[in-house]
Protein backbone atom coordinates (compact mmCIF):
# COMPACT_ATOMS: atom_id res chain seq x y z
CA UNK A 1 0.00 0.00 0.00
CA UNK A 2 1.16 3.92 -0.81
CA UNK A 3 1.30 6.67 1.43
CA UNK A 4 -0.99 8.37 -0.26
CA UNK A 5 -3.72 5.34 0.04
CA UNK A 6 -2.86 4.67 3.41
CA UNK A 7 -3.51 8.71 4.68
CA UNK A 8 -6.78 9.39 2.39
CA UNK A 9 -9.03 7.76 5.33
CA UNK A 10 -7.82 9.79 8.02
CA UNK A 11 -8.09 13.32 8.92
CA UNK A 12 -4.82 14.03 9.70
CA UNK A 13 -1.86 15.85 6.93
CA UNK A 14 0.49 13.39 5.34
CA UNK A 15 3.53 14.85 7.28
CA UNK A 16 1.63 13.43 10.36
CA UNK A 17 0.85 10.55 8.73
CA UNK A 18 4.55 9.94 7.88
CA UNK A 19 5.47 10.48 11.60
CA UNK A 20 3.02 7.79 12.79
CA UNK A 21 4.96 5.38 9.80
CA UNK A 22 8.20 6.36 11.74
CA UNK A 23 7.30 5.26 14.69
CA UNK A 24 5.88 2.25 13.73
CA UNK A 25 8.76 1.34 11.02
CA UNK A 26 11.72 1.99 14.16
CA UNK A 27 9.53 -0.23 16.44
CA UNK A 28 9.77 -2.98 13.58
CA UNK A 29 5.92 -3.00 13.04
CA UNK A 30 5.80 -2.19 9.25
CA UNK A 31 8.41 -2.00 6.31
CA UNK A 32 8.95 0.31 3.78
CA UNK A 33 10.54 -0.11 0.18
CA UNK A 34 10.15 2.25 -2.36
CA UNK A 35 9.46 1.87 -6.13
CA UNK A 36 9.94 4.94 -8.44
CA UNK A 37 8.43 7.59 -6.68
CA UNK A 38 6.01 6.01 -4.17
CA UNK A 39 6.76 4.23 -0.94
CA UNK A 40 5.27 1.17 -0.12
CA UNK A 41 4.00 0.25 3.03
CA UNK A 42 3.73 -3.31 4.53
CA UNK A 43 2.29 -4.53 7.73
CA UNK A 44 5.02 -6.68 9.66
CA UNK A 45 2.99 -8.51 12.03
CA UNK A 46 6.08 -10.59 13.54
CA UNK A 47 6.73 -8.43 16.79
CA UNK A 48 3.04 -8.33 17.66
CA UNK A 49 2.74 -12.08 16.99
CA UNK A 50 5.61 -12.74 19.52
CA UNK A 51 3.66 -10.40 21.74
CA UNK A 52 0.82 -12.33 21.64
CA UNK A 53 3.03 -15.29 22.19
CA UNK A 54 4.88 -14.39 24.90
CA UNK A 55 1.18 -13.70 26.63
CA UNK A 56 0.16 -17.10 25.95
CA UNK A 57 3.05 -18.73 27.30
CA UNK A 58 2.26 -16.61 30.79
CA UNK A 59 -1.38 -17.72 30.08
CA UNK A 60 -0.13 -21.49 30.29
CA UNK A 61 2.02 -20.90 33.24
CA UNK A 62 -0.47 -19.46 35.88
CA UNK A 63 -3.33 -21.63 34.38
CA UNK A 64 -1.62 -24.86 35.04
CA UNK A 65 -0.67 -23.07 38.69
CA UNK A 66 -4.26 -22.46 39.46
CA UNK A 67 -5.25 -25.38 38.44
CA UNK A 68 -2.67 -27.31 41.01
CA UNK A 69 -3.97 -25.09 43.35
CA UNK A 70 -7.38 -25.50 42.89
CA UNK A 71 -6.92 -29.65 43.50
CA UNK A 72 -4.63 -28.83 46.41
CA UNK A 73 -7.20 -26.64 48.28
CA UNK A 74 -10.18 -28.82 47.39
CA UNK A 75 -7.87 -32.08 49.19
CA UNK A 76 -7.50 -29.72 51.77
CA UNK A 77 -11.52 -29.43 52.16
CA UNK A 78 -11.45 -32.61 52.08
CA UNK A 79 -9.62 -32.90 54.94
CA UNK A 80 -11.10 -30.50 56.79
CA UNK A 81 -14.72 -31.92 56.65
CA UNK A 82 -17.91 -31.08 55.95
CA UNK A 83 -18.70 -27.09 57.01
CA UNK A 84 -21.65 -26.22 55.29
CA UNK A 85 -24.32 -28.19 52.40
CA UNK A 86 -22.69 -28.11 48.86
CA UNK A 87 -24.59 -28.00 45.83
CA UNK A 88 -23.67 -28.76 42.63
CA UNK A 89 -22.31 -25.81 40.14
CA UNK A 90 -25.64 -24.78 38.69
CA UNK B 1 2.19 -3.21 28.63
CA UNK B 2 -0.20 -5.84 29.07
CA UNK B 3 -2.68 -8.16 31.20
CA UNK B 4 -4.17 -11.24 31.79
CA UNK B 5 -7.26 -12.50 34.22
CA UNK B 6 -8.06 -15.78 34.82
CA UNK B 7 -11.02 -17.32 37.07
CA UNK B 8 -11.11 -20.23 38.03
CA UNK B 9 -13.73 -22.38 40.71
CA UNK B 10 -12.21 -24.40 43.65
CA UNK B 11 -14.67 -26.57 45.56
CA UNK B 12 -12.93 -25.62 48.99
CA UNK B 13 -13.96 -22.46 51.06
CA UNK B 14 -12.12 -18.70 50.47
CA UNK B 15 -9.86 -19.42 54.33
CA UNK B 16 -8.79 -22.78 52.60
CA UNK B 17 -8.12 -21.38 49.18
CA UNK B 18 -6.24 -18.38 50.94
CA UNK B 19 -4.15 -20.54 53.37
CA UNK B 20 -3.00 -22.71 50.11
CA UNK B 21 -1.90 -19.40 48.32
CA UNK B 22 0.00 -18.24 51.34
CA UNK B 23 1.62 -20.88 53.60
CA UNK B 24 5.06 -22.24 52.28
CA UNK B 25 3.55 -25.83 52.45
CA UNK B 26 0.80 -25.09 50.27
CA UNK B 27 2.99 -22.90 47.94
CA UNK B 28 5.59 -25.82 47.62
CA UNK B 29 1.98 -27.82 46.50
CA UNK B 30 0.94 -25.79 43.47
CA UNK B 31 3.99 -23.41 42.45
CA UNK B 32 6.03 -25.59 40.27
CA UNK B 33 5.12 -26.60 36.79
CA UNK B 34 5.07 -29.58 34.84
CA UNK B 35 5.42 -31.54 38.07
CA UNK B 36 8.85 -30.48 38.73
CA UNK B 37 9.78 -29.95 42.21
CA UNK B 38 9.51 -26.53 44.06
CA UNK B 39 13.33 -25.79 45.77
CA UNK B 40 12.09 -23.33 48.05
CA UNK B 41 9.12 -21.20 49.50
CA UNK B 42 9.31 -18.23 51.71
CA UNK B 43 6.53 -16.47 52.25
CA UNK B 44 6.78 -13.36 54.72
CA UNK B 45 2.14 -12.53 54.72
CA UNK B 46 1.84 -8.98 55.45
CA UNK B 47 1.73 -5.71 53.68
CA UNK B 48 5.14 -4.82 53.18
CA UNK B 49 6.40 -8.49 53.45
CA UNK B 50 8.47 -10.37 50.77
CA UNK B 51 7.79 -13.65 49.16
CA UNK B 52 10.29 -15.99 46.90
CA UNK B 53 9.74 -19.10 45.11
CA UNK B 54 12.17 -21.04 42.83
CA UNK B 55 11.26 -24.33 41.24
CA UNK B 56 12.79 -26.34 38.71
CA UNK B 57 11.45 -27.62 35.25
CA UNK B 58 11.41 -31.17 34.10
CA UNK B 59 14.31 -29.85 31.46
CA UNK B 60 16.37 -29.20 34.55
CA UNK B 61 16.10 -25.39 34.26
CA UNK B 62 15.55 -23.31 37.41
CA UNK B 63 13.55 -20.09 37.81
CA UNK B 64 12.57 -18.21 40.91
CA UNK B 65 10.72 -15.78 41.54
CA UNK B 66 9.74 -13.04 44.09
CA UNK B 67 8.27 -9.88 45.03
CA UNK B 68 6.49 -7.56 48.20
CA UNK B 69 2.76 -8.25 49.06
CA UNK B 70 0.83 -4.91 49.09
CA UNK B 71 -2.63 -5.81 50.28
CA UNK B 72 -3.37 -9.15 52.64
CA UNK B 73 -6.69 -9.21 53.77
CA UNK B 74 -7.97 -12.63 54.91
CA UNK B 75 -9.59 -14.49 53.08
CA UNK B 76 -10.27 -12.26 50.14
CA UNK B 77 -7.34 -10.73 48.80
CA UNK B 78 -4.35 -10.49 48.13
CA UNK B 79 -1.83 -8.54 46.05
CA UNK B 80 1.64 -8.64 45.28
CA UNK B 81 4.94 -6.99 43.15
CA UNK B 82 6.29 -9.86 41.06
CA UNK B 83 9.16 -10.26 39.20
CA UNK B 84 11.51 -12.84 38.05
CA UNK B 85 14.64 -12.79 40.01
CA UNK B 86 17.65 -14.68 40.89
CA UNK B 87 18.81 -15.42 44.35
CA UNK B 88 16.53 -12.46 44.95
CA UNK B 89 17.89 -9.95 42.62
CA UNK B 90 15.75 -9.25 39.24
CA UNK B 91 17.47 -11.06 36.68
CA UNK B 92 14.99 -8.58 34.40
CA UNK B 93 15.60 -4.75 33.88
CA UNK B 94 12.07 -2.61 33.82
CA UNK B 95 9.34 -2.20 36.50
CA UNK B 96 7.90 -4.86 38.40
CA UNK B 97 4.76 -6.23 37.48
CA UNK B 98 1.69 -6.80 39.87
CA UNK B 99 -0.49 -9.97 40.76
CA UNK B 100 -3.68 -9.60 42.29
CA UNK B 101 -5.91 -12.37 43.27
CA UNK B 102 -9.58 -12.00 44.81
CA UNK B 103 -11.41 -14.97 46.51
CA UNK B 104 -14.96 -14.68 46.47
CA UNK B 105 -17.52 -17.61 48.56
CA UNK B 106 -19.92 -19.05 46.20
CA UNK B 107 -22.57 -21.86 46.97
CA UNK B 108 -19.98 -24.44 45.57
CA UNK B 109 -16.89 -23.08 47.74
CA UNK B 110 -14.80 -20.50 45.96
CA UNK B 111 -14.55 -17.98 42.81
CA UNK B 112 -10.66 -17.16 42.62
CA UNK B 113 -9.34 -14.19 39.95
CA UNK B 114 -6.25 -13.93 39.26
CA UNK B 115 -5.24 -11.38 37.80
CA UNK B 116 -1.60 -10.76 36.01
CA UNK B 117 -0.95 -6.93 35.10
CA UNK B 118 1.64 -4.35 33.95
CA UNK B 119 3.18 -7.26 32.11
CA UNK B 120 6.48 -5.75 29.61
CA UNK B 121 6.93 -7.95 26.92
CA UNK B 122 10.37 -8.10 25.72
CA UNK B 123 8.75 -7.07 22.70
CA UNK B 124 7.40 -3.85 23.99
CA UNK B 125 10.62 -3.04 25.95
CA UNK B 126 12.24 -2.85 22.87
CA UNK B 127 9.55 -1.06 20.92
CA UNK B 128 9.92 1.58 23.66
CA UNK B 129 13.91 1.64 23.91
CA UNK B 130 14.44 1.34 19.90
CA UNK B 131 10.95 2.65 18.77
CA UNK B 132 8.96 5.13 20.75
CA UNK B 133 12.16 6.54 22.22
CA UNK B 134 14.03 6.76 19.33
CA UNK B 135 11.56 8.15 17.42
CA UNK B 136 10.78 10.60 19.92
CA UNK B 137 14.90 11.43 19.89
CA UNK B 138 14.07 11.98 15.91
CA UNK B 139 11.47 14.35 16.63
CA UNK B 140 13.35 16.19 18.76
CA UNK B 141 16.65 16.51 16.32
CA UNK B 142 14.06 17.32 13.56
CA UNK B 143 12.57 20.23 15.38
CA UNK B 144 15.78 21.56 16.44
CA UNK B 145 17.04 21.58 13.07
CA UNK B 146 14.72 22.92 11.78
CA UNK B 147 12.40 25.03 13.81
CA UNK B 148 8.89 25.94 12.99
Amino acid sequence: MSIGELARPFAIKLPAVMKHLDVLGTAGLITRSKKGRTVAVRLAPEPMKEAMDWLRRYERFWSARLDRLAAYAEAEEAKAGPMKPREDTP
Amino acid sequence: MTSLTLVRRIAARPSIVFEALTTPDGIACWWGPDDGPVLLAEADVRVGGRFRVRFRMLDGSEHESSGEYTEVVKPTRLAMSWRWTHGGEPVEAGEESRVEIDLRPIDTGTELTFTHSRLQTEASRDSHREGWSGALDKLERHFANDPA
